[in-house]
């Protein structure tokens, strides 16, 4: 059986190549990944599970840029405020950010690290690019 | 709390830098502070606050837009308002005190909010994106290469996007190098001298909300200075009298008699601007106006809806920022040397680019032990080879034009953290930024 990764393995494995998944601009400048399958990954993960990933990722950047209601009334009452209550509180962005951070690590603890893979947070890279870190496959097995 | 490996550092231990750097191992390197990324940030930008705010190097006149504003207003307050206190309302230096509220603190935002400014490809980024670029024409010309641009179709509108040589990246649309501050900002819109900032996509609300109540407050000074003066010079004294009287008043009266055309004039066309979803740049180059004689051009980013525009444009969700100010860069970078390689230098150079940076890189680039008698522009093939492992050279000496050549080292022997502005050297990165090293540990959360 192929041995399988975990995060603290890969913490010690060599790194063999990163890919890079760029972002899409067909449907403006939002935030949006190509969900193009990186022909590098093509031994590693199943293509389905990588798209539904990079989907997953687009729907919540999606939410976070969302013009809706509830963005108006943030936007028109920081106006309102001057813009001093960014300083207090919370924009609906960054709590989405962090929803999105959360759910890389768990994608990261669940799927990608045992196939020796790591996920890196776009915001990392200024929502330039989702890096997808390959990690040397020390066990020669049978994937 | 991010996984960072330092040490806590005496300060007798604190390596001084050498001015010869060879590029020799170092056998111990010592422990240095850990640093906090605005400190290497490689854009020409200062920041104050320990990386909190954010204004461009040359402030441009920020301090004289703050002192007339200041300086009106006191003027008015002081002079004015008592008078027409006396003789109209109170609520006059209650209206004039809202505005002046606004207008400073949306002045105050601009300034000091990162406008939307792109972070620089890491090496393997830029590396990634080389290996996507064909150049059939070679890379043994003389000449810069030609600009490379891809081609995306948003909303059945042919968009070009340019590769940015100093960031290594293909610019998303909308975005524009700007050379004074010498990052890429998304939607950008200008770069204004009178807030000492660039403006773009995260501070064009502060920005328009500043115009707008900036013309508020000058009219209202220019009414209400009109006004006392008017009853001054009533009761047969004359416009004399009433001047000799409050002096004050005429020289409020000069300013913003000049300065409400001027501002009332730009927020009649950022109201344009914004009702169409348009930037600044993009009405400037007539982008999507026809100008060119294409007849079906049309902004493909305006909702066709001047409301819908005004909301998305000032009331959207607010992006967070890019680029990391606080978060502190990982110090096991700075252990690593190896041998040294120069980029590219002329022959990369971005368009927008002037010709200081060229004379630095070149500059560099005659110090560089590679390039001793061969030609620069010999050397690209040989420089784009080896690109996973693409390393820097030490910093000869500080100079100022750091902007194109991307020779980062590893060593930062040169600069301690400033906490002050008083240097004038920019705070740009001799010392590496976020490198991926086979030490680096990867980053599980990714929280900023």
């Amino acid at each position: 059986m192929a041995e399988t990764h975990s995060l603290q393995d890969l913490r010690q494995a060599a790194v063999a190549s990163k890919v890079f998944v760029q972002r899409d601009y067909s449907s403006g400048t939002i935030c949006k990944f190509q969900t193009k399958f990186p022909a590098e990954l093509e031994s590693r993960i199943d293509k389905q599970q990588f798209e539904e990933t990079v989907q997953t990722l687009n729907n919540l950047y999606a939410e976070a840029e969302k013009l809706g209601g509830r963005s108006y009334l943030e936007g028109c009452l920081a106006c309102l405020t001057a813009y001093t209550i960014f300083l207090c509180m919370e924009t609906h962005y960054e709590k989405v950010l962090k929803k999105i951070a959360k759910y890389i690590q768990e994608q990261n603890e669940k799927i990608y690290a045992p196939l020796g893979l790591l996920l890196t947070d776009p915001i990392e890279r200024g929502l330039r690019v989702v890096e997808i870190i390959i990690f040397e496959d020390r066990s020669i097995g049978s994937r | 709390m991010k996984n960072r490996e330092y040490q806590q550092i005496d300060p007798q231990a604190l390596a001084t830098p050498t001015p010869t750097p060879p590029p020799r191992p170092l056998p111990e390197h010592k422990p240095r502070r850990a640093r906090r990324r605005w400190e290497v940030f490689p854009g020409k930008n200062r920041f104050y606050c320990d990386g909190r705010m954010i204004v461009a190097r040359q402030s441009g006149v920020l301090p004289l837009t703050l002192g007339l504003i200041l300086l009106t207003s006191g003027l008015f307050f002081i002079f004015d308002c008592p008078f027409l206190v006396k003789h109209l309302t109170s609520c006059i230096p209650a209206i004039g005190g809202v505005l002046f509220v606004f207008v400073i603190i949306s002045l105050l935002q601009t300034s000091f909010t990162d406008p939307g400014i792109l972070p620089r490809a890491t090496p393997e980024e830029a590396a990634d994106i080389e290996k996507q670029i064909d150049n059939p024409t070679g890379s043994s010309s003389s000449y810069r290469p030609p600009p490379r641009t891809k081609e995306v179709v948003i909303n059945q509108q042919v968009v070009k996007l340019k590769y940015c040589f100093t960031c290594k990246i293909f610019r998303p649309p909308r975005t524009s190098h700007c050379s004074l501050c010498d990052n890429c900002v998304e939607r950008f819109d200008h770069h204004c001298p009178w807030v000492g900032n660039c403006v773009g996509k995260r501070n064009y609300r502060f920005f328009y909300t500043f115009i707008v109540s900036l013309s508020f407050l000058t009219a209202f000074i220019f009414g209400c200075v009109t006004t006392h003066l008017a009853l001054r010079s009533q009761g047969g004294n004359g416009l004399v009298f009433a001047l000799q009287a409050s002096p004050a008043s005429a020289l409020e009266l000069v300013v913003c008699f000049f300065s409400v055309w001027s501002i009332l004039g730009l927020s009649g066309f950022h109201t344009y601007l914004v009702a169409t979803n348009l930037t600044t740049n993009e009405d400037i180059k007539g982008s999507w106006s026809g100008k060119s004689g294409n007849e079906d051009v049309g902004n493909p980013y305006s909702y066709n809806s001047i409301i819908k525009n005004c909301c998305s444009v000032l009331c959207g969700p607010m992006p967070p920022s890019l680029i990391d100010r606080r978060g502190f860069v990982p110090s096991d970078d700075s252990v690593q040397t190896s041998p040294v390689e120069i980029e590219l230098p002329a022959a990369k150079n971005d368009i927008n680019m002037c010709t200081q940076g060229t004379k630095g890189l070149l500059e560099t680039a005659s110090r560089s032990p590679l390039l001793t008698s061969s030609c620069p522009q010999a050397k690209p093939q040989a420089v784009l080879e080896p690109l996973p492992e693409i390393v820097p050279e030490p910093p000869k000496t500080p100079h100022k034009h750091h902007s194109h050549h991307r020779s980062k080292a590893k060593q930062s022997t040169h600069h301690t953290p400033k906490t002050s502005n008083s240097s004038p050297r920019p705070h740009h990165s001799h010392s590496s930024r976020r490198k991926d090293s086979k030490n680096r540990d990867p980053k599980f959360s990714s929280l900023r």
